[in-house]
């Protein structure tokens, strides 16, 4: 099975509002509150970690759900994201076209 | 303004969080507006390293929407370094602009930036008038030129046309012209006084005979009788309410590092350079002030037929005198609307009752 991997589109913004995170579509200035999950996986989109690894270390611990479950849904989210161009998503690693400062804080 | 955006600005409101701010980057200005507000000068303006830094702080504040205006923004040479910072600090860029100085290749990094939108002044479709209110002539040419550059891009770009008495029957050919570019149109009839108190610019503000065009005109408000109807009392929840965002959840920072609640609300409340971003947020008495008032507590407002549903512009009311007085522009406003003048306006056509009255005497007639 191939791995997916996830990047912040560069063109997006992005704020988090007492822990919800607010991010604004660089395409057609849509908004969009990420859920706890979401909010996760743009947190941990640096485009070279693996998604079963974000699972893996970051939702399961957080969730208790199963691995398999946890994967296939953070991956229909991963390209729901990605559908938005919130985020970047491919097989292969994503080399970063900003480099951010810092996390979106 | 989206509802999910409007739930957002509640919970700014409620966190205390400025959610939107305009940091103007200069004063300065290639163009010389006749309505202007600003001087053009120079006074020592914020170095790169100080925004960068204030932009640190906004982000750290929980700043979403900054937008970067001026006087012109592109005069400013490190105004690309900037935008990138501002960007990667993931801030939701919205720019404003009279644009003379954007090309190809400005337009194609604006949108490698991922800029969300940029306002573009333009006062009527035609050279002969536009440029006679910049003073540049050729400025029209070049402000729509990169409007098509902008387009070519897949940016965003929103026509922002001032009505003014030398332009106001251009506007349905701004809109034509807007239409044809493919960008939105914003139109608005109030003139600011300038930074310095003059007041002189506003004598090129529209008069009621054209406010009361311009509210008729259904291609603008829809339907005319109900954007025109004399509003209901005020209820509970209009008394209760926010004057506006001004110092809410939005405030405004000048290019030399002084922050007030609005642009057009020239109450200074701290300056970063001496001051955390935050701190003169949270904590100046004057910001917490304005951020105290209801339309409630309204001197004259409250009394008036407008209150629930009147523009009045806070910042407008203080460059009057009084934060918690009426704004005269808004009250014309709402008199061009429905025909039923303001409290205000009333109050004005009233003698002072404290006032003694000196009347000539009766002509006796001698005997």
């Amino acid at each position: 099975m191939s791995r997916l991997y996830l990047a912040r589109n560069p063109r997006a913004a992005a704020r988090s509002l007492d822990g919800e995170m607010m991010i604004m579509s660089g395409r057609d200035s849509t908004l969009f509150t990420l859920n706890k999950t979401a909010t996760i996986l743009w947190q941990s989109a640096d485009g070279t970690t693996p998604l079963d690894e974000i699972v893996a270390h970051r939702i399961c611990p957080e969730f208790e759900v199963e691995p398999a479950v946890a994967l296939r849904d953070a991956e229909n989210l991963a390209r729901e994201l990605a559908s938005h161009e919130i985020m970047q998503i491919s097989e292969l690693p994503i080399a970063p076209r900003n480099s951010l400062p810092g996390e979106a804080r | 303004m989206s509802q999910l955006m409007m739930e957002m600005s509640n919970k700014a409101l409620d966190l205390n969080v400025p959610l939107s701010v305009q940091v103007d980057l200069t004063y300065r200005c290639n163009e010389r507006c006749v309505h202007c507000y600003l001087d053009h000068d120079d006074h020592g303006e914020m170095t790169t390293a100080e925004i960068k830094h204030l932009m640190d702080e906004m982000a750290e504040a929980g700043v979403f929407i900054l937008t970067l205006s001026g006087g012109e923004i592109f005069v400013r040479k490190d105004f690309f370094e900037l935008l990138e910072y501002a960007r990667q600090l993931t801030f939701c860029v919205k720019l404003k602009t009279n644009a003379i100085l954007i090309r190809e290749r400005e337009a194609a990094r604006l949108r490698d930036l991922g800029v969300e939108s940029i306002q573009i002044s333009i006062y009527s479709h035609r050279p002969e008038v536009h440029d006679a209110i910049t003073l540049v002539p050729g400025s029209l040419k070049r402000s729509v030129d990169a409007i098509r550059f902008l387009k070519s891009q897949g940016l965003k770009v929103i026509i922002a046309n001032v009505l003014m008495t030398g332009n106001m029957e251009d506007y349905p050919g701004v809109r034509a012209l807007a239409a044809e570019l493919g960008v939105e149109c914003t139109l608005d009839p109030t003139i600011t006084p300038m930074m310095d108190g003059n007041r002189s610019t506003l004598e090129l503000g529209i008069d009621q005979t054209a406010l009361r065009q311009v509210f008729r005109d259904v291609s603008l408000v829809g339907d005319a009788d109900e954007f025109c109807a004399i509003p209901a009392p005020p209820g509970d929840d209009e008394l209760n309410a926010l004057p506006c965002s001004a110092g809410h959840s939005a405030c405004y920072v000048s290019p030399y590092g002084d922050v007030f609640p609005c642009v057009q609300f020239p109450l200074p409340t701290g300056n970063v350079r001496q001051q955390r971003f935050i701190d003169i947020w949270r904590y100046s008495d004057r910001m917490n002030e304005v951020r105290s008032i209801r339309v409630k507590d309204l001197s004259t407002c409250t009394s008036c037929t407008h209150v629930s549903n009147c523009t009045r512009c806070p910042g407008l009311a203080f460059m009057e005198g009084n934060m918690r007085g009426p704004s005269s522009q808004d009250c014309q406003k709402s008199f061009a609307r429905t025909g039923v003048p303001s409290a205000n306006m009333l109050s004005k056509q009233r003698p002072d009752p404290n006032l003694v009255q000196i009347r000539a005497l009766p002509t006796f007639a001698i005997a």
